[in-house]
Formats: C-alpha cells, sequence, structure tokens
C-alpha cells in the first residue's frame, strides 16, 4: 500500500502548487479538487491496509462535502465574475490594506 | 500492481499538466483523466462501489459543474504572467518541492506491515451492503448531517446565483412597438424569420442557405463560424435557380403554342 500512499502525496503537492501558482479562480479550484482526490486515494488505500471499510466511508463523505463545496464555491465565483468580469483571484483584493 | 504502475505515470502527468496548461477548459479535461484514472485504481483497491461513486458524482457531476462554469465565465480567459506579489511563483514551486519531498521521504521510510484486505469485510464481495452497514449503522448521524450540508449548498448556490430585475420586464406590447420603431429607423423586417429548412440547401451549418434571388443568407451562418471564416459555399446544386428559370420559360412558351401541361417538366427532379 505504501506505493499509493506516495502517490497520493505526490498528487496532494502538485494540487498545493497548483492553489498557490495558478491565478484563474477556476483553475485554482480545480486544484483543490486534485487536493481532495489524493486525500480520498489514500483514505481507500489504508482502507484496503487494515481490513475495515472506515476509509471508504471517509472517502464517501469526502465526495459528498467536496460536492457541496464545489456548488457553493463556483457560484461565488460565478458572482465575482458577474460584477467584476474578471475569473482572476488577484482582481478580488478589495480588503488588501 | 500493474494497473497502479500504469495509472500512477498518468495521474502524475496530468496532475502537472494542470499547473502548466494555459486555458481552463484543458486543465478540466486533465483533471478528468485524473478523475477516472482514480476511479480505475479504487477498483483495484476492493472498491466497487468508489470507483462508480467517483466516475458518476465526482466526474460525471462536479466536473460537469466546472465546466457549465467555465462556459459561462469565457472560455479563452488565460492567466496573466504579472506576479502581484514578488516572487510567488519561485517560493511557491520550491515550497511545493520541499512538501512533496517531505511527504515521499517520510512515507516511503515506513512500513505498513500485510496488507489484511477487505475479503472479510467485503463479506466475500458484497462491497455495497458492507458499506451500507457501517453507512447507516456507525455512521447515520453523519450520513444525516451531510443531507443537510447538500440542502444548505443548494439553497445557497441559489441564493447567490438569483439576479434581481433592475427594469420592470418589457411586455409583448412593449416588443411589437420596438419591432415596429426598428422598421422605421432601419427597414428591418418585422416579422419572424422564416422556419428553419425554408431556403437551406445543406443539412451542414457552415453551409449557408439561399435567398429565393440565388444570394446567400447572411442570418443562417453562426457568428463564430462567420468570424472564423469556415464558411463553405452552398452546394453545386444551387445552379438549378437558372435551369428551373430556364424550364419555366421554355415551359410558358410551349404552353402558348401547344397547350401541352407544363407541370411535368418543372417536376422531373434535375
Amino acid at each position: 500500500m505504501t506505493p499509493y500512499v506516495v502517490l497520493s502525496a505526490i498528487v496532494f503537492s502538485i494540487g498545493v502548487v497548483g492553489v498557490l501558482t495558478r491565478r484563474n479562480a477556476l483553475v485554482v479550484f480545480m486544484c483543490v479538487e486534485l487536493m481532495l482526490n489524493a486525500s480520498n486515494l489514500a483514505l481507500v488505500a489504508f482502507a484496503k491496509q487494515n481490513g475495515n471499510l472506515d476509509g471508504q466511508i471517509a472517502a464517501f463523505f469526502v465526495m459528498v462535502v467536496a460536492a457541496a463545496e464545489v456548488v457553493v464555491g463556483l457560484a461565488i465565483i460565478m458572482t465575482i465574475f458577474r460584477t467584476r468580469r474578471s475569473a482572476s483571484v488577484d482582481d478580488a483584493s478589495l480588503l488588501k490594506y | 500492481m500493474t494497473t497502479f504502475w500504469i495509472l500512477a505515470p498518468i495521474i502524475v502527468l496530468a496532475a502537472l499538466g494542470i499547473l502548466f496548461v494555459r486555458k481552463a477548459v484543458h486543465a478540466a479535461m486533465l483533471l478528468a483523466i485524473v478523475m477516472i484514472s482514480l476511479a480505475m485504481l479504487y477498483l483495484v483497491l476492493d472498491a466497487p462501489f468508489l470507483f462508480a461513486a467517483q466516475i458518476i458524482v465526482y466526474t460525471g457531476a462536479i466536473l460537469m459543474l466546472f465546466l457549465f462554469v467555465v462556459m459561462l465565465v469565457g472560455v479563452d480567459a488565460s492567466d496573466s504572467v504579472v506576479e502581484t506579489i514578488k516572487g510567488q511563483r519561485v517560493m511557491a514551486i520550491i515550497g511545493g518541492l520541499l512538501l512533496g519531498t517531505t511527504f515521499v521521504l517520510g512515507l516511503s521510510q515506513i512500513s505498513l506491515g500485510t496488507v489484511v484486505g477487505l475479503d472479510s469485510a467485503n463479506d466475500d464481495g458484497n462491497n455495497i451492503s458492507a458499506l451500507a452497514d457501517i453507512l447507516f449503522g456507525k455512521y447515520v448521524f453523519a450520513f444525516e448531517t451531510t443531507s443537510a450540508l447538500l440542502i444548505t449548498a443548494a439553497v445557497g448556490a441559489m441564493v447567490l446565483a438569483h439576479r434581481e430585475r433592475l427594469e420592470p420586464k418589457p411586455t409583448q406590447a412593449d416588443l411589437a412597438a420596438q419591432r415596429l420603431r426598428d422598421y422605421a429607423d432601419s427597414g428591418k423586417h418585422l416579422g419572424p424569420l422564416p422556419t428553419p429548412g425554408v431556403f437551406a440547401r445543406h443539412n451542414a451549418v457552415d453551409t449557408p442557405a439561399l435567398l429565393p434571388d440565388g444570394t446567400a443568407a447572411e442570418a443562417s451562418i453562426s457568428r463564430v463560424l462567420a468570424a472564423r471564416g469556415t464558411v463553405r459555399s452552398a452546394p453545386a446544386l444551387a445552379d438549378d435557380i437558372t435551369h428551373i428559370e430556364q424550364q419555366l420559360g421554355a415551359a410558358t412558351h410551349a404552353g402558348r403554342d401547344q397547350s401541352a401541361p407544363a407541370t411535368t417538366e418543372e417536376e422531373s427532379p434535375s
């Protein structure tokens, strides 16, 4: 199971770099989804390792929460785009000193 | 394990691709590759329910939501390269590399012991019943809470996406008056366009319809195709307009001289 967990860690780090580097709000969001998928893979791998299904249930709940989060997050991005005509995360900087 | 060693490089390459592609649509497609490969890995890891749920829920619903919003926000929108925080990109890449290296070094050194496997938990391949036992037994409270969460998310999305009408909605009388004004100003045709197929010469969307005098109708081609310049000319069958005119000319002469029925000549397929 170690290769699965290592793959999960690699994909997670790639997601982290994506969130920090990309400027388009949608791509940032996709990298967040990448991180969630990586953690799902780790959960399912450990479910098989330990021989009980709690890991798969946890992965299922992560999926549900990710779905709810994507719905609200995309609605926010769309609302910001409507008022500002820009999907760049750099442009939403009103709270900056 | 061979499945793993085939899918793992695909997953890593697709994930790296998401970092580097310029357009959001390409990133969404690469994410779809990652998600479907992960679904296959779940299948290998004795999780058939999660394999189906990953494809149906994650790839089929969540990724589709992403694509809808990409369509709404602008397919062409690409990142600008100018940095607003100095050195952010370099620091992010260094930080990510450090994180990844720490993870990989740490995780590859632990030994997880023998894999217990899910045969006993699954009860000989009955993964779904076993999952249901746990989901509605041990985790039923969390399950009910997630249902409340989903309802909240749906209501929240409706509230966020709602648009208030700022002016009164135009009535049918307003629309009719506007059409007459346009006709008075620019001579724009008052009524609706002819239904599809009346002037069409071909099924294809890039072949224009011909108006009765033989010219191509601009309204029959999508503006996107016209802007791209990929409009084809109407097929050579359009030449039969002159052919029919000649037939009509010959038939009227024939009718006057010999009183033969003119209909037979015009109906012959050309």
